[in-house]
């Protein structure tokens, strides 16, 4: 069996990252988990949080994505998130602004009550991933500066 | 018969004309281009996103369980016209069209007895359906200010549609927008979103050889949403790039009828010319023959 696999990065505006890799760490919506060639074809929701690519020789890459979902066969793993940044990209500006869009979320659930409960948990849930997710990397998830 | 002065005025501002249509074709065909790179950019997506509807809905459109944005309200009663317009005039048939098609859409649902409301982007389209239909408006979204068209417009745009679909607005949501052919040809098109249409998986059972986690049923909910957004900025897209196409065929045009024009006037000119000439010979001659 090859021991690599094709990993795709594929935000809606175009294709951010097309590289053969040895593993793929995925934040899946019920709990991680780690990606290998030959894993049985899935398909995972995502929650917000850091995709660890290992690349044919060892090296590490780090995505933060913003939720999404990946489809994994055998021999690729297909990731198609909303947004997606290179860890080293990431900066206070575009974690804030992520960080808006997640509050405003919650908020609109919130005010439109008709939606039910389960609606404004996977909002407050998701606010709380993406929280974590900024937490994990050292940016300040207060800084965001969403009017409450 | 003007005089030669008019004539001549006629001319420059008929080059002037000229110069501004054509200036207008070359950035026309510039932004064509970028408009036609974003397009394909946002292809691979879209074409998974539809590929891995197919599957699931594949599994999940027969049980009771289906979503609503899937399965429909069990209605067809209320319509919503989403029409997807352009910002700026200038762009030959291309607004004329897609409003064309909507007022059919609209007279032909009105026909069989059935609600209509309308949504519109872009302010030409709103223009022109405002008149006749200004009393079914139920929302517009302004994109003057947005330069290049990103996935937080279509999203934005999906919203509104979700929200009044949660609210129980309407039963079927339809878009209308340009779909690109070539720079010469874009036809207008109309693609239901709501309840979602879904291809025939290409693979026959491909949804059975995945494992799911979640279940089915809760991926779905997460990615019908999600499907909404992506076919607004497909269409979106799509607009954009027909729109700069129409465009640069309108202006072509117009450069080309502005050429023809300033030919015959200059004829014209040269004409009335000789005849002055002519005839203030004429005068002399006559003028030394009397003597």
């Amino acid at each position: 069996m090859a021991d690599t696999m094709q990993f795709d990065l594929v935000s809606p505006e175009r294709n951010l990252v097309s590289v053969p890799v040895r593993e793929v760490r995925l934040p899946g919506a019920e709990g991680d988990l780690t990606a290998m060639p030959g894993h049985a074809p899935a398909i995972v929701n995502l929650r917000p949080g850091l995709v660890t690519v290992v690349k044919a020789d060892g090296s590490e890459t780090e995505f933060a994505v913003t939720g999404g979902f990946a489809e994994i066969n055998g021999e690729s793993v297909t990731l198609l998130a909303e947004r997606g940044h290179p860890r080293a990209e990431m900066t206070q500006a575009i974690f804030n602004d992520m960080m808006a869009q997640a509050q405003r979320q919650v908020k609109v659930a919130q005010e439109r009550g008709s939606v039910g409960e389960e609606v404004v948990a996977a909002a407050v849930k998701l606010l709380a991933d993406m929280e974590a997710l900024g937490t994990h990397i050292g940016l300040d998830p207060n800084q965001s500066n969403f009017p409450h | 018969m003007p005089s030669l002065k008019d004539l001549k005025n006629r001319i420059g501002s008929v080059k002037n004309t000229r110069k501004i249509t054509k200036a207008m074709q070359m950035v026309a065909a510039a932004k064509l281009r970028r408009a036609q790179e974003a397009a394909e950019a946002a292809r691979p997506y879209a074409d998974r996103m539809a590929a891995v509807m197919a599957g699931l809905t594949a599994s999940a459109a027969g049980s009771d369980m289906a979503p609503r944005l899937l399965a429909g309200t069990g209605e067809d009663r209320r319509h919503l016209l989403v029409v997807l317009t352009s910002e700026r005039g200038l762009a030959g048939g291309f607004n004329s069209s897609i409003v064309k098609l909507a007022r059919l859409r609209l007279a032909e649902l009105r026909s069989q007895g059935k609600e209509v409301t309308i949504l519109t982007v872009g302010k030409k389209g709103r223009e022109q359906l405002k008149r006749d239909f200004g009393d079914l408006f139920v929302h517009h979204v302004d994109l003057s200010e947005v330069k290049r068209i990103g996935y937080d417009n279509a999203r934005g745009i999906a919203d509104e549609i979700l929200e009044r679909f949660e609210a129980g607005s309407f039963d079927v949501a339809t878009l209308f927008y340009n779909r690109f052919e070539s720079v010469i040809s874009q036809i207008p098109t109309a693609r239901q979103i709501i309840p979602a249409v879904i291809d025939e998986p290409t693979e026959a059972g491909a949804s059975s050889l995945y494992d799911y986690e979640p279940d089915e049923n809760a991926i779905l909910n997460d990615l019908l949403p999600r499907s909404v957004a992506t076919q607004v900025f497909a269409a979106l897209l799509e607009n954009a790039a027909s729109e700069q196409g129409a465009r640069m065929s309108a202006m072509d045009n117009a450069t080309r009828n502005a050429g023809d024009m300033i030919d015959r006037l200059t004829t014209e000119y040269n004409r009335s010319r000789q005849a002055a000439i002519t005839k203030e010979l004429i005068e002399i001659i006559s003028g030394a023959e009397a003597l």
